[in-house]
């Protein structure tokens, strides 16, 4: 069992065995943690170089992300992403060429052909659902999808993420209310690595753990190590198994690592403690995972360096891709505000 | 052809676009067994049930955030906020999210709900139950807003709205609710949105107004031509945006004079809109000052009745007006 409903919740030690998945998927889900960590800092060097006018980066955030995706099915069930969640977006379906097209505002960018600031994912249809830039208003949308979908009798579950900062929101409140109230299959997952920017958890709030919270709402809530997928995997398995029996919402806090700044536009290094960053570097999930997966024969030390090249070829060809693309159409700034 | 209350002309609609399509629902506060404060859903939760009929918790901004969410994937939500005074803590989701959709996402996704919600003074609800906020949504490109007064116009839009691709603000002015009777055409009436109605005709001032302030309106016309003094042409916008500027352009080229009514505050308020767009496109054929008449300058309506009524425009006001306007 994932937890109780009621009571304080403390951080799961879950099963993280890699038996809960087939070896072939737990290769495609190092592929997935592999390709957003490079896409991620190829996209820092473009803006770095000045190509780009903005990055938000989920590096640290890879592994909670897979392993909730891997408990996902993207053909049926929906994702109201945040931010961060580049992995996420990748493993629904938007692919490398998407993302760059997004981050340098180019022609072809299916998220929102240039109007949006990138990381602002989207695709009707790949289940990415569009999403704004003040946090946690998404909460809401993914307890509204929820509610249509079991209005129809599916056995769709809507996923949303956001940040410990997001769930200081009043709409993280008012979602989890009413997704509760009327035990609708949407999960709530907090990725929480600490920081709104440069806000600490402990001035977020004065609980331990996000998940708490879940108490107050009358779901169950659990807290698991955001840097291990397979221990996500479990907690977000569970959760989507009870959102199809129509046992309701689930909110799943992973404690995750903030490898970079929080934005481009921010330098973590005037308030964040150097010896912090480096523990966390010193604990990649990617790396951890990547170990794990050669030491437990799931991969050889070529397998890896087979899905690296592969990975690194995908980011190259996006990179290019983008690069060469055409800016949108200056004669379509007035299309699609209204449908008539 | 029935003839209706304003609050009928709108419940029935509702019940007949529910038995149309089942992806309309309605979800609000006190919307179920109770009908809303108002009863315009009165019976709905006996009809269509609990799963369409939402009594949602107390908190605005999920009211709408839900029924964005819920029309993105194949409802049709109608969303009532109790009085627009609560609709402050909703203002990211319809302002940021519902108005943005479409434009955000290159029409990838839309957002088809209809937000209900009563407005207006006159009914003694002071400050946080007769606020005219109207001008905070007209002025948000991705949005419609219709406030129509005559039961059929209402039935008309409303119909139309629930049927729009796009969120639509639907204003229903809680004071002609049970004030205002008319008759309401059966069959699946519809009135598109956007499009403006001459109420009556006249020849040497134009009044443009819409809600409660069209009855003052008509009353201060006929006065005022009863008085032997000038004929008024009335014209009730119905929708706010999109604006119908045709109809008003080609009434105030035929009088050459504008008096835009309106119960908001008149600083900021839509009749400002209206009034820059005639003083830049009639402006060859104007024979007076555009003017306006709105709300003073304090935040919102007082309780007691004569604050009350100091703050409203009203028949003598407008006639006041008008008698300014007939001198150039």
């Amino acid at each position: 069992m994932t937890s109780s409903t009621s009571g304080p919740v403390g951080v799961k030690q879950r099963d993280s065995n890699l038996s809960q998945l087939p070896a072939e998927q737990l290769r495609q889900m190092y592929e997935l943690m592999a390709t957003a960590r490079l896409l991620d800092e190829r996209m820092w060097l473009l803006n770095r170089a000045g190509q780009a006018a903005f990055v938000i980066s989920c590096q640290g955030h890879e592994a909670a992300q897979a392993g909730a995706g891997f408990a996902l099915d993207p053909a049926r069930d929906f994702l109201l992403p945040y931010y961060r969640d580049l992995a996420l977006a990748l493993h629904f379906g938007l692919t490398p060429r998407d993302v760059m097209l997004s981050l340098l505002g180019k022609h072809g960018d299916p998220m929102s052909e240039g109007r949006q600031m990138p990381a602002h994912y989207s695709s009707r249809k790949l289940h990415i659902v569009t999403g704004s830039s003040p946090v946690s208003s998404q909460l809401p949308h993914a307890v509204g999808v929820a509610l249509a979908s079991k209005l129809r009798g599916e056995e769709s579950v809507a996923l949303t993420c956001t940040g410990e900062g997001g769930s200081s929101q009043g709409d993280f409140h008012e979602a989890l209310n009413f997704a509760a109230i009327h035990r609708l299959p949407v999960i709530f997952m907090v990725q929480n690595n600490g920081w709104a920017i440069s806000v600490p958890q402990k001035k977020q709030m004065a609980v331990e753990h996000v998940a708490q919270r879940a108490a107050g709402y009358g779901m169950p809530g659990v807290t698991v190590d955001g840097t291990d997928p397979l221990t996500v995997y479990a907690a977000m398995k569970d959760a989507v198994d009870r959102a199809r029996r129509g046992e309701g919402p689930t909110l799943i806090e992973t404690l995750v690592h903030r490898f970079t700044s929080h934005s481009s536009d921010d330098d973590d290094r005037t308030y964040r403690p150097l010896e912090e960053m480096k523990e966390e570097r010193a604990n990649d999930p990617n790396a951890r995972f990547r170990a794990r997966l050669i030491d437990e024969g799931v991969l050889s030390e070529e397998d890896a360096r087979e899905i690296e090249q592969r990975v690194k070829a995908v980011v190259n060809d996006a990179t290019d891709f983008a690069e060469k693309a055409p800016y949108p159409d200056v004669a379509e700034l007035t299309l699609h505000v209204y449908g008539s | 052809m029935a003839t209706k209350l304003l609050i009928e002309a709108i419940h029935d609609t509702m019940v007949d676009e529910m038995r149309r399509d089942e992806s309309v629902i309605l979800m609000g506060e006190d919307v179920g067994r109770r009908g809303g404060v108002f009863r315009v859903s009165a019976g709905l939760i006996d009809e269509f049930g609990e799963n369409r009929v939402i009594d949602t918790p107390l908190a605005e901004s999920s009211i709408i955030g839900t029924a964005i969410g819920a029309s993105m994937n194949g409802l049709r939500p109608i969303a009532e906020i109790q009085f627009l005074d609560f609709i402050h803590p909703a203002m990211n989701q319809i302002l940021n999210e519902a108005a943005k959709i479409r434009y955000r996402s290159y029409g990838d996704y839309n957002c088809p709900i209809v937000i209900r919600t009563p407005y207006g003074g006159g009914v003694h609800g002071a400050l946080y139950h007769s606020q005219s906020i109207e001008a905070v949504f007209t002025r948000e490109p991705g949005l419609k807003v219709v406030a129509p007064i005559d039961p059929a116009d209402a039935a008309g839009l409303l119909r139309s709205a629930i049927r729009d691709e796009d969120p639509v603000i639907f204003l229903e002015h809680k004071k002609g609710y049970r004030a205002i009777r008319g008759e309401v055409p059966e069959n699946g009436h519809v009135v598109p949105i956007g499009k403006a109605k001459v109420v009556k005709e006249g020849s040497d001032v134009t009044i443009i107004s819409y809600g409660m302030m069209l009855q003052e309106s008509m009353a201060a016309a006929k006065a005022m031509e009863e008085g032997g003094g000038a004929s008024i042409e009335v014209i009730d916008l119905r929708s706010l945006r999109p604006l119908d500027t045709d109809t008003i352009l080609q009434s105030v080229m035929k009088t050459g004079k504008a008096l835009i009514v309106y119960e908001a505050n008149r600083f900021g308020g839509f009749g400002a809109e209206v009034a820059a767009y005639l003083a830049e496109e009639a402006f060859p054929w104007l024979d007076a000052p555009i003017m306006r008449i709105g709300g003073p300058e304090v935040p919102a309506v007082p309780y007691s009745k004569p604050l009350e009524a100091a703050f409203l425009p009203n028949q003598q006001t407008i006639g006041a007006a008008l008698e300014r306007l007939s001198a150039y």
